[in-house]
């Protein structure tokens, strides 16, 4: 649902790189980047929905995923 | 003045004896980015700024200073109970030979914080947009912060921080927006 926050763009990768390229690079654009002023009125989430996410309003919301690929915890 | 209340603004919880990323948190409690920065510059901003955002530094000041506290609990808890051995192990022997198991305001790199990370240049748009540049970067780093672990319970709570920073940020640019607009309200003299 919230996966259209990501961008990809391709760097140059040569082929005497001396690691494996990664081919696609990615980073995202959380959502607030599009609200020029917030308008009144927005959906809201639940109460303890919002005090765990850190915000009232989903239109605000940018979930992140690590990209940590240790194992174990 | 303020009103202390004697809990986190979000639970910190640390579910697991990972020392290393005590050292890592440094960057958002001692680094140029991070809450300490952050707390100072916009309660300091907040005196030469048009009356109408006053507020809202005020608030996001006070906010940072409580993220602060959570991103301190977090290297406490990590680090309270280290042996000597597995601070060195972790990169915190300068640390512990400086202070033992006290924390200090420094960065990852354990460069100490210099209020040269921080800027007052009185022109309302500048400072403003010094703050929006700060909290993306804020949100960067806790980014990179949660990437670097494995740790759920730590990732949760630096997840809640960073959507404090983009919050953060569509205030500062809703700010500048009411900054802007002044010019167009009928003044009465």
């Amino acid at each position: 649902m919230y996966d259209n926050q990501w961008r990809e763009w391709r760097p140059y990768a040569s082929p005497d790189d001396p690691c494996p390229p990664v081919p696609v690079k990615r980073y995202i654009v959380p959502p607030n980047q599009y609200i020029y002023f917030q308008p009144s009125n927005l959906p809201q989430f639940s109460l303890d929905e919002a005090l765990c996410k850190g915000t009232l309003w989903p239109a605000l919301y940018s979930p992140y995923t690590s990209r940590c690929n240790r194992k174990g915890g | 003045m303020w009103v202390y209340e004697k809990k986190l603004q979000y639970p910190v919880k640390v579910g697991k004896c990972d020392i290393r990323m005590a050292r890592y948190l440094s960057e958002q409690y001692g680094g140029a980015d991070g809450e300490l920065s952050a707390a100072l510059r916009y309660l300091n901003q907040r005196y030469s700024i048009p009356d109408k955002v006053i507020g809202l530094l005020t608030d996001i000041g006070t906010e940072e200073f409580a993220h602060l506290e959570m991103i301190a609990t977090m290297i406490y808890k990590l680090t309270k109970d280290a042996s000597v051995e597995q601070l060195e192990a972790a990169g915190l022997g300068p640390n512990y030979a400086v202070r033992d198991h006290a924390m200090f305001y420094e960065n990852a790199g354990g460069v100490p914080w210099t209020a040269t990370y921080i800027q007052a240049k009185g022109d309302p748009l500048a400072d403003l947009y010094e703050d929006i540049a700060a909290e993306e970067k804020a949100r960067a780093t806790y980014q990179w912060l949660i990437d670097m672990t494995d740790d759920v319970d730590i990732q949760d709570s630096l997840k809640f921080l960073r959507e404090r920073e983009i919050i953060h940020s569509l205030r500062f640019r809703e700010a500048v927006e009411i900054i802007k607009a002044d010019r167009e309200q009928k003044k009465v003299y």
